[in-house]
């Protein structure tokens, strides 16, 4: 059986990936499995979606513990905490990075045993696509999947979303295919596990204990502080100081994350280790002193976050 | 006959779809939503005539849907956890009605602390309702069932509204392979809702679920309703087999998968249980004698064919994926009650509980429920009920208290 997951943020088309994917391998007469995996839906928070593909019927549910090939498509993620990317990965498992740096720069610094691949960004506007083009890419490592398959997986799970979206994102996922198609069946199937030599659960005897500790509780304030929400942002919001009027109150009451503080002279501040790049600001800012800027095009221009 | 890739909802949806459904009263829920917004697009464009109705709540939707079962429509509801709590007291209410519908319930479990992620507590929580309980395994069961749902309620011997369960996640938002019959297929297996004296009309007054204010008249009309239940087993095993005939493939009340030379037999309901076939297959690999019995039915609960299936094992394993705090796993104490008192009652009878707010349970402590029943099967000593709960979990769970107790002068508002 393939066990295969795709790791993205939300809003990077992981989902749609997975689901290219598995209709992929169901049109190539395969049994198959797919589902995302989110909690409450957030836009730029981890998320992952995992197919399963066997020739066989499928027994085995829910998220995938030993994973035969991961798809990364944000390079930012490994090092993100609670991302799950390493999660299971062993000598067999293939990963697939999107992004710009050497397949042995990722190899070393995450200490893979497996295969390592690296998928550039392939066209002007791919971020939309991105998804499209992990399950392309994904596709050429899997020696069942050829490129008419990959098409007309793409054509199924696209066409419902919007008939004028299929045309760039065939041609997105096609492009990446073709970049990783001389790797062709580097991927192979996963056994199932050992019913003789397995690791036993440690299951312990939970004590009962005080409320004050076995109660869901949080006890202080601002935990959510110490989660760095910032990190989910794929786009930046940027102030200009010439056209922000100092209205002291319509950004910082409108961000849903009380993420603008205004100082005592009625400048906005945006925190941007919690601004999650939502956005609200920039629709409700009556002067319109706020742009969007692509959170890495900001990095690049060395934009301080 | 059509094979698509579709999800536990979408099965849902083209089940309710399949069944002509005539009424559709709403309110949204995760991880619920997705029926109601498949179906709602179909009516928007025209491919299922049905009349939908948003409303505001569920308790609200409930009494909507159980007013419209008694003019005689084909009625399909969906919620999950907390809003089919909030919807409790109209389960119970429209049961008394004696009318059909079918209610859908995406398990999730319950608050507090909240999740998402599913267990059985929301819909064991109405187990004693009077709706009779369908949980389902598979993507496929979903749209068969609710096809078989609406045969069981509209049934002469049973007329009780069906309560058709999947799991959260595991089924809601995973595809898989489900073969879609076509509509003349579906037809005729399911035919018009031909509602007889169901029959409610603006100029023909009734009155439903009347007051009766002794208990004699009480018992009478709350035992026929049970027994009413208890005809669903064979009308069940009925449908299952002419469904059969229809599509190629049966439903049984109970589901045995290699139980019937095993030793040790796991029993679990929902999805999950396709995770304890995949145990079982690989712990037959090497030789044990292990087997699943998964029932379909929880209400009416298929107690003779439980007893047959279960009769001189020697050990049982019950995984219950809910928990009854003060008493433990649910499931346990029902298969207790059936198994007391038989002849060839296993001696032995393990609790397990495992997969609450939708913790995974993996191969590995499959195969470990396994060890732990033969154990006791060879000491002839019950072991206690296990949480299936690692020292691993307690370590990351402690670093969470440590936040979450933590002193901090911070009080927020910004870095």
């Amino acid at each position: 059986m393939y066990r295969i997951r795709f790791h993205g943020r939300g809003g990077q088309g992981m989902k749609t990936a997975g689901r290219i994917l598995g209709t992929a391998f169901f049109l190539a007469g395969f049994e198959v499995q797919d589902a995302p995996r989110y909690g409450a839906e957030r836009r730029g928070a981890p998320i992952f979606a995992y197919v399963r593909a066997s020739r066989n019927p499928i027994f085995e549910r829910g998220i995938i513990s030993r994973p035969d090939l991961i798809i990364v498509a944000d390079d930012h993620l490994p090092a993100m905490p609670g991302s799950g990317v390493l999660a299971g990965a062993g000598e067999q498992t293939v990963f697939l990075i999107y992004s710009n740096e050497e397949a042995s720069l990722w190899q070393e610094r995450l200490n893979l045993q497996g295969s390592v691949f690296t998928l550039p960004p392939l066209a002007e506007n791919e971020l939309r696509f991105r998804g499209a083009a992990c399950a392309g890419g994904a596709a050429a490592l899997l020696a069942e999947l050829d490129v008419e398959l990959l098409a007309e997986a793409v054509r199924e799970e696209i066409d419902p979303l919007g008939s004028e979206l299929v045309a760039d994102n065939l041609e997105v996922a096609l492009a990446a295919y073709a970049a990783l198609a001389v790797n062709r069946g580097t991927v192979h199937e996963g056994g199932p596990v050992s019913a003789i030599d397995y690791a036993s659960p440690d299951w312990l005897k939970l004590p009962c204990e005080e409320t004050l500790l076995s109660a869901p509780a949080i006890h202080a304030p601002a935990t959510s502080e110490m989660s760095q929400t910032g990190l989910w942002r794929s786009e930046r919001p940027l102030i200009d100081e010439s056209r922000c009027k100092r209205c002291w109150w319509i950004c910082s009451t409108f961000c849903p994350d009380g993420a603008i503080q205004v100082d005592e002279e009625r400048r906005p501040h945006i925190d941007y280790g919690h601004c999650k790049g939502c956005m609200v600001c920039l629709n409700q800012c009556p002067t319109h002193a706020i742009t969007a800027v692509p959170e890495e095009e900001a990095a690049a221009q060395g934009e301080k976050p | 006959m059509n094979r698509k890739l579709l999800t536990g909802n979408g099965a849902a949806a083209w089940g309710a779809r399949l069944a002509r459904i005539d009424y559709l009263p709403a309110f949204p829920i995760t991880p619920q939503t997705e029926i109601i917004e498949t179906l709602s697009n179909w009516i928007e464009g025209q491919e299922l005539e049905c009349r939908m109705v948003t409303l505001e709540s569920e308790h609200s939707m409930l009494t909507a849907a159980g007013a419209a079962a008694v003019t005689g429509v084909r009625v399909f509801t969906a919620t999950s956890s907390q809003g089919l709590l909030y919807a409790a007291e109209m389960l119970y209410t429209v049961a008394g009605w004696r009318v059909p519908l079918v209610l859908v319930n995406v398990s999730r479990g319950l608050s507090s602390p909240i999740t998402l992620e599913p267990d059985h507590n929301d819909v064991l929580a109405m187990r004693d309702c009077g709706f009779l309980q369908l949980h389902c395994a598979t993507c496929q069961e979903v749209l068969d069932n609710l096809l078989i749902a609406y045969r069981l309620a509209e049934h002469p011997r049973v007329r009780l509204p069906v309560l058709v369960n999947l799991d959260g996640f595991y089924l809601s938002f995973t595809r898989e392979p489900v073969q879609i019959p076509s509509q003349r297929e579906v037809d005729r297996f399911l035919p018009p809702f031909e509602a007889g004296s169901i029959s409610f009309r603006g100029g023909e007054p009734l009155s439903e679920g009347v007051t009766v204010l002794e208990g004699s008249a009480y018992s009478y009309f709350r035992y026929q309703a049970h027994l009413a239940s208890l005809e669903g087993i064979a009308v069940y095993e009925e449908l299952g087999q002419e469904f059969a005939k229809l599509f190629g493939w049966d439903y049984s009340a109970l589901e045995c998968y290699c139980s019937e030379d095993a030793e040790i037999v796991l029993v679990m309901i929902g999805s999950f249980a396709t995770k304890a076939k995949e145990a079982v297959d690989r712990l037959r690999e090497t030789g044990r004698k292990i087997g699943l019995v998964r029932p379909r039915l929880v209400r009416p609960f298929p107690v003779a064919a439980l007893r047959q299936a279960l009769a001189g094992k020697k050990g049982v394993a019950v995984i219950d994926q809910n928990l009854s705090p003060g008493k433990g796993g649910i499931l346990h104490g029902e298969l207790a009650s059936v198994l007391y008192g038989t002849p060839e009652a296993p001696a032995v009878l393990a609790s397990f509980v495992g997969g609450l707010g939708g913790r995974d349970i993996s191969s590995e402590e499959f195969f470990e429920i396994h060890k732990v029943v033969q154990r006791a099967v060879a000491t002839g000593i019950t072991p206690e009920p296990q949480l299936l709960y690692t020292e691993e979990e307690l370590r990351s769970l402690r670093k969470m208290q440590s936040v979450a107790r933590a002193v901090r002068s911070n009080q927020g508002g910004g870095a």
